[in-house]
């Protein structure tokens, strides 16, 4: 019974896992611009991976293969949100044309491509704040 | 069970990496380039665990962790030589 359960878990695992990564190919191939497609193959790629990986800890369970096998899958969660950041923030900064359907773009106004500044809104208020505080003291 | 599953997990995983390799083809710009080969990494690890449950060698975990590793200082190497600038032709 155990036996059969540790299968029927390992096979759902892999095929869903496996699914999941189709869905990101699928993704990376249909939808219009770099951060949809950043979206697709990192939120959907990383679960998939990682659920394949487990199916293995789980298929063999054994100690030294399910410690590897977790650290597999931390490294991938926890470096494929900064990867897809780096290039996401790189692909703005170089000019990649953003989808002509983009409803927001908020860095638009605000970022400065020749010196690479980034004003935040939130500075900017303060800023000014801070100028009426200072007019307000004098 | 799971040897069925291995092998629907191979069939996906093989449309996947050819969807993958059309964007990686098609561009349009190098960062979208990037993204694909990132996804074809996570794509491969994929594809090792399945290999590594079919033929019962664990050993294969290893290669999955150095193809991620791989993977994410290429994209870390991508995003900086983008982000500083330099000759590109895509």
């Amino acid at each position: 019974m155990t036996e059969w359960l540790l299968e029927g878990l390992t096979a759902l695992m892999l095929l869903l896992g496996g699914g999941l990564m189709l869905i990101a190919a699928i993704g990376a191939v249909r939808l219009p611009d770099l951060p949809t497609r950043l979206h697709a193959t990192t939120k959907a790629g990383a679960l998939g991976a990682a659920l394949t990986i487990a199916a293995v800890a789980l298929h063999f369970a054994c100690i030294s293969v399910t410690a590897r096998a977790a650290a597999v899958i931390v490294f991938i969660v926890l470096t494929a949100p900064v990867a897809a950041h780096l290039i996401g923030r790189a692909g703005y900064f170089v000019g990649v044309p953003l989808w002509e359907g983009t409803v927001k773009d908020e860095l638009r106004d605000r970022y400065d491509p020749e010196s690479h500044v980034l004003r935040s809104g939130l500075t900017k208020q303060a800023a000014e704040s801070g100028g009426k505080q200072r007019g307000r003291d004098a | 069970m799971v040897e069925i599953a291995t092998y629907l997990v191979f069939a996906m995983l093989s449309v996947a990496l050819i969807l993958a390799l059309v964007r990686l083809i098609k561009g349009p710009m190098l960062p979208n380039r990037v993204v694909a080969l990132e996804l074809i990494a996570s794509l491969v690890v994929g594809f090792i665990a399945a290999y590594s449950i079919h033929t019962g060698v664990d050993d294969f975990i290893d290669v999955a962790i150095v193809m991620a590793l791989l993977a994410f200082m290429a994209a870390v190497g991508f995003a900086r030589y983008l982000e500083k600038g330099g000759p590109r032709d895509d």
